[in-house]
């Protein structure tokens, strides 16, 4: 009995493959010049060059890392406040509660290079409109995860500082606070590696960085230049994972 | 006695001190992080100040008009496009299944010599290397090489998430497999079988649970991912998005990410179902 039906699901799950194989268009033709193309294509990229532009993509690059530290500042910043509304150990209103934390799945459930897209089109073109895309949807991310580290803290240091006369504000600072903080800031430093991550490609749609020079260099040909800039964002990428993972550690073992 | 709470008191400040020195260095080191950053970022708060009302201005604009008394109408006019919205939609989930499931495949294939325990050493290093490759390139550039390979449309997405998908959950299978009971594996080679059929018959039946779930995760990511390709013309939802914005229809905007995240939170409730019950039969097996 158990078998047939992990046989139909199987079945099922190879069907569904095949409709959308069917419905992306996947001919072997296609795939096979495509295939040829991209051959040529990474044919192209060799050797990787920066062209004339070094310094030009050096500050494209920390610019790229700039917009992801601010807008992590941001959403941390916003989040901080926020997060003690959906903290079922502050707010014991359910109903508010489950309000507050679907508003902070909405903010997750965008991708960061849609809110881009919006805030060129409010704020203009440039880094300020991606620094504002990468903070919103972290809002929720962090605002979410923020809750969850203080509903995760002891009880009993907070009712100590209440017990010794502190105001409601004390407990939350003396109380609750260092219990987190650790907590927070490793998510927060987390948070900064992935919107390194994001930051490299919101240039597409022209809220600065490195993506807009990757863009062009593609729309304009350019690969062996393309392919410089994608390694650069490789090794940027590794060097900021290799450093947060590094002060995460000590974080966690202070 | 009085000796030693005088040295534990003093010990304790210049402690406290250092501490302190630290905390300012940490601070000091933070704010002038902050300061650059902003000035790459051509930031500051003037500018905070002013951009902030202007995109709650925009935000604003996109809230489409929904009166008590004529509801049903007005929802009618805002979804106006629901039906082409929906079938692209559905196409969004479908990129996203079918690059999760190519991808995941090539994954595991590339998991078992990606495993430390199982795989001689240079195996190793190989598959790991192509593996870190595949995941610290972004889907969007791979989207925009592929869309330039392929064509536009959405095959060129299904490939972008694919190659991304198997770069993510090669690694994370195979610290799966590294976790498998290796004794099953010394049973299958005693008994003649190869290294493949090792695999086969002594690991995945241990680490297909993991893998399964760590599957319907990615799937779930992979929704996300596939409603933006899109905006470089790889297929799906983001490519409605993308003319709204660019024709300023505000209420279409609001409209499209209403829908987009109804579709992320249906796939969300259902892939956390199907992985606890993976999950679920898993723990019952072992009990």
């Amino acid at each position: 009995m158990s078998l047939s039906r992990t046989h139909l699901l199987f079945m099922g799950g190879s069907l569904l493959l095949l409709v959308g194989l069917w419905r992306v268009d996947a001919s072997p033709t296609r795939i096979w010049e495509g295939l040829g193309k991209l051959g040529w294509l990474v044919a192209l990229m060799w050797p990787p060059t920066p062209g004339a532009y070094l310094q030009d993509l050096l500050l494209a690059l920390a610019e790229t890392v700039a917009m992801a530290f601010l807008g992590t500042l941001l959403a941390a910043a916003i989040a901080l406040p926020i997060c003690f509304l959906g903290a079922g150990n502050v707010v014991g209103n359910a109903l508010l509660r489950f309000t507050v934390r679907r508003s902070y799945d909405g903010l997750r459930g965008i991708d960061s290079l849609v809110w881009a897209l919006i805030f060129v089109s409010a704020v203009g073109m440039g880094p300020f409109a991606g620094i504002l895309a990468l903070a919103v949807p972290d809002i929720g991310l962090l605002a979410k995860v923020f809750s969850e580290a203080i509903e995760g803290a002891e009880r009993r240091q907070v009712e100590g500082v209440r017990a010794s006369g502190g105001s409601r504000l004390q407990a939350i600072r003396f109380g609750l606070i260092p219990q987190a903080a650790p907590v927070m800031l490793s998510q927060i430093l987390y948070t900064f590696e992935s919107n390194t991550r994001s930051a490299t490609i919101l240039g597409v749609v022209g809220a600065g960085g490195i993506g807009l020079a990757l863009g062009d260099r593609i729309r304009l040909n350019d690969w062996d230049e393309a392919a410089f800039i994608i390694l650069l964002i490789l090794v940027t990428v590794a060097a900021i994972d290799w450093a947060s993972r590094r002060i995460r550690l000590r974080l966690i073992r202070a | 006695m009085s000796l030693t709470v005088t040295t534990v008191a003093a010990r304790w400040r210049q402690e406290t001190a250092a501490r302190r020195r630290r905390g300012l260095g940490w601070v000091a080191l933070f704010a002038a992080a902050t300061l650059v950053a902003a000035k790459l970022g051509e930031v500051d708060l003037a500018r905070l100040m002013e951009g902030l009302p202007r995109a709650g201005d925009y935000i604003h604009r996109t809230i489409p008009v929904l009166r008590w008394d004529s509801l049903g109408a007005d929802l009618a006019e805002w979804m106006w496009g629901f039906d082409i919205w929906a079938e692209m939609l559905l196409d969004t989930v479908l990129i996203a299944y079918t690059g999760t499931v190519l991808g995941g495949t090539a994954a595991l294939l590339l998991s078992f010599p990606a495993a430390v325990t199982f795989a001689p050493s240079w195996a190793v290093s190989v598959s790991r290397r192509v593996l870190e490759f595949a995941r610290t390139v972004p889907t969007l550039v791979f989207a925009l090489i592929f869309v330039y390979a392929f064509g536009l449309g959405p095959f060129a997405g299904v490939l972008a998430i694919a190659l991304h998908t198997m770069g993510a959950l090669g690694k994370l299978f195979a610290e799966v497999h590294e976790n498998a009971d290796p004794r099953s594996v010394e049973a299958v080679r005693a008994a003649g079988g190869s290294w493949a059929e090792g695999m086969r018959f002594g690991v995945l039946p241990q680490s297909l649970p993991g893998v399964l779930s760590f599957g319907l995760l990615r799937l779930e990511i992979n929704v996300r991912e596939a409603s933006v390709l899109g905006l470089v013309g790889a297929g799906g939802i983001g490519e409605e998005l993308y003319l709204a914005v660019r024709q300023f229809e505000y209420p279409d905007i609001s409209a499209i990410i209403v829908l987009i995240l109804l579709t992320v939170a249906v796939i969300d409730q259902l892939c956390a179902r199907l992985r606890h019950r993976i999950l679920g039969a898993e723990a019952l097996r072992v009990a």
